[in-house]
């Protein structure tokens, strides 16, 4: 079972090292982490995607809690939040097979952001079953390298995780 | 502008002082040279140890003897990983130090210079926070934040690593009136709609047992646990790091449970309908195997630490919150539980299962050996290492008050008791204190007896000597077919005249009859003292849980 958490942490040099090494040293499996800085430049959000059942989660949360510098941790249901996460595709695309490429593109909904003669980089935004979707079809025409974010998710409605000073 | 501009090694020794330190123990180094220059000329008092190892191991175990923050200090490098080990034992144990480390100046960061480790990236599995200081103005901030951290919520090491060049730069001082971490808000008080829970629970048990730990002696809960047992009649057990929190001359003591636990106590919470546990943390040394651990019983857990609760074993009520708070809460609600047969029951077994062992008039056991230091001084402090001395110690000295014994219990290292004693003298100068020791810990750390004598610290080493690795070496009896592979240590040294060499006295007991002898005669020296006390040299620790196995499937000698 996949978890997504919403991990708000200071924004400091070494933090990152911290999370990563908790996970490490406790057997936890990240499937992914994304970070990068919240509308408060001090603090920054972790996404970060974990298997395991609701024990293995519940205990990810408290460990993470007791790190100083995590501010919140929250588990985000997939039918309550937005998924997405970005990929970039270098695929194999001469004269005769460029056409069809392009035509996969359009469907979907993805950019062409690189053009060379045997060549296409492509640019998809997603859920990961769209470009698991996207990647098994390009497959077929030879994948030269590949790279994706990693999972980045937020709540739907007004529903937010963020800091509110208490103080 | 105050106009107030000292270093950043002077800020270091100012803050310290804010904070109430008025001991440190240590070594120098050159990337800390700063800072012992700042300290040359301050009232704080440096214990200088042989190994930094042992200077993390006095502050820890000064911090248990006296419940304030332990200070350790050392230099970059190899003077920095010298100390995990005992960063590591303080915090499996909880233990609240503020450690100091060396490190090379900011420019020469990352570059393999002289002395250069990254401490902070070593140690950040085995502290609860750290810092590596960037900037010398942050000086003040941070050392406010490592105590408060340090000492609050569940207890733990805190590191502060601090560049050499950070230490010499000209700061204006101010010392910060409170911190603001908004990342670290420790609960104190337990939800009450869950203490009402735990109440009601108590008052449906009919075989209650308390399960006790070092938490609530951190919390200084010793009063409220007593409080318990006696309004609700529930007999109490305690886990090592437990013992003392509950008067082992109390009718409802059922002393240690787990491993090497009493019969009675492991037998009481497998047959428990009700086990409340305070402070503790389910360790496998306590509950053996987990599947079959209390299989009757609803469990309330009381702890500050909400990562404990539900780590190891299913709970029923979950109360986070500081011991000593939770447990004053929970003592409104409740009455005395229908624990009448139980407690007969529990009688019984005590009765019928008393820890006991072969007493000798040719040989020294072990065990009377604790027996006959708990005889000539029951207030002592009693510090040990790890092992068949550490197992002994716990089950043999009667022990009625907190903070009374020290004893590395999650880490377990070896060589821990001795400098530990050392901080727990100095902690506690008015009290007795004794490391009792094993052969093969306490050489890990025998230089020491240096420290002692140089600083004036009159503990008393007691070394059951039995020529082995004494807990190895039963292993391997039960477990390897008697396959004694390197835990022979006999002969390895003459204690006596080692201790003689150090300025320390030295005394030997080989038979029963000498044992009360040189006891008396350490006592009344009042100076450094080791005892090798030559022991049965087989003689095992019982009863015994094997690993993995349910704490009632008790081994016995």
């Amino acid at each position: 079972m996949k978890h997504t958490l919403a991990v708000l942490v200071e924004n400091k040099s070494g933090v990152l090292a911290r999370v990563a090494g908790l996970f490490a040293r406790r057997g936890y499996n990240i499937d992914s982490l994304a970070v990068g800085v919240t509308e408060n430049p001090e603090i920054s959000r972790m996404t970060i995607v974990v298997r395991g059942d609701d024990r293995v989660l519940e205990q990810v949360s408290k460990q993470l809690n007791k790190l100083i510098d995590v501010i919140k941790v929250s588990d985000l249901p997939s039918e309550e939040s937005v998924e997405r996460e970005l990929a970039l595709f270098k695929v194999a695309a001469d004269a005769s097979t460029r056409p069809a490429i392009m035509q996969l593109v359009d469907v979907f909904r993805a950019n062409i952001i690189d053009v060379s003669k045997r060549s296409l980089i492509i640019e998809i935004t997603g859920d990961e079953e769209k470009i698991n979707a996207m990647e098994s079809l390009l497959r077929d025409f030879g994948i030269l390298e590949m790279c994706r974010t990693g999972r980045i998710a937020m709540s739907r409605g007004l529903k937010s995780v963020v800091y509110e000073d208490e103080g | 502008m105050s106009g107030n501009r000292i270093t950043g090694a002077k800020a270091i020794i100012e803050s310290l002082r804010k904070e109430g330190v008025d001991i440190i123990f240590g070594y120098p180094g050159g990337a800390i040279l700063p800072t012992y220059d700042a300290l040359f000329d301050s009232d704080i008092r440096h214990i200088l140890v042989r190994h930094e190892q042992s200077a993390a191991h006095a502050a820890d175990g000064y911090a248990r003897a006296t419940g304030k923050v332990g200070v350790c200090m050392a230099t970059s490098g190899p003077g920095a990983t010298n100390l995990i080990t005992g960063i590591a034992n303080a915090y499996m144990d909880s233990v609240p130090l503020v450690v100091f480390t060396g490190q090379v100046p900011r420019p020469l960061i990352g570059n393999d210079a002289f002395q250069e480790v990254d401490i902070k990236g070593i140690t950040m599995p085995i502290t609860k926070h750290s810092y590596l200081v960037q900037d010398a103005s942050e000086i003040p901030k941070i050392i406010k934040e490592a105590f408060y951290i340090a000492s609050t919520g569940r207890p733990g090491p805190v590191l502060i690593d601090l560049p050499k060049d950070v230490t010499t730069e000209e700061i204006e001082f101010e010392y910060p009136a409170e911190v603001n971490l908004r990342g670290y808000r420790p609960k104190l008080m337990g939800n009450e709609q869950q203490i009402k829970r735990a109440a009601l629970a108590i008052a449906k048990a009919e075989r209650p047992v308390i399960y006790v730990g070092g938490g609530a002696i951190i919390s200084n809960a010793a009063e409220e646990v007593r409080a318990l047992a006696e309004k609700i009649m529930a007999p109490v057990a305690t886990t090592l790091m437990g013992i003392g929190v509950f008067p082992e001359d109390h009718p409802l003591a059922l002393h240690m449970l787990g491993m090497h636990g009493t019969k009675y106590a492991n037998y009481a919470v497998q047959e428990s309908d009700l086990l409340i546990a305070i402070g503790v943390r389910f360790d496998d040394r306590v509950t053996g195997k987990v599947d079959s651990f209390a299989p009757e019983a609803k469990i309330i857990h009381i702890d500050i630490d909400p990562a404990e609760i539900g780590k190891n074993v299913r709970v029923d009520i979950p109360i986070v919150g500081d011991c000593k708070h939770v447990l004053q809460s929970l003592l409104k609600y409740v009455d005395r539980c229908r624990s009448e047969r139980w407690i007969e029951r529990i009688k019984q077994w005590k009765r019928e299962f008393p820890l006991q062992y072969e007493y000798s008039d040719a040989v020294i056991k072990p065990q009377y050996v604790v027996e006959r230091i708990h005889k000539a001084c029951k207030d002592a402090i009693i510090v040990t290492e790890v092992g068949q001395n550490q197992m002994w110690a716990a089950q043999f000295f009667t022990y009625t008050e907190p903070r009374t014994f020290i004893s590395p219990g999650g880490l377990g290292p070896m060589g821990y008791g001795f400098p530990a004693a050392i901080g727990a003298k100095l902690g506690r100068p008015d009290k007795t204190v004794f490391d009792i020791a094993g052969d093969g810990s306490f050489q890990m750390n025998s230089h020491e007896l240096a420290t002692a004598v140089k600083s004036n610290v009159p503990v008393i080493v007691a070394i059951l000597n039995n020529g082995y690795l004494g807990m190895v070496r039963q292993w391997q009896e039960l477990f390897f077919c008697r396959r004694y592979s390197e835990t022979c240590i006999e002969g390895s040294v003459d204690f006596v005249k080692l201790a003689e060499a150090y300025g320390a006295l030295g005394l030997r007991a080989e038979r029963p009859s000498e044992v009360d002898d040189v006891i008396e005669e350490a006592l009344r020296a009042n100076r450094p003292t080791v005892i090798d006390f030559v022991c049965d040299p087989e003689e095992n620790v019982f009863p015994m849980v094997p690993a993995g196995a349910s704490i009632n499937e008790m081994l016995e000698g």
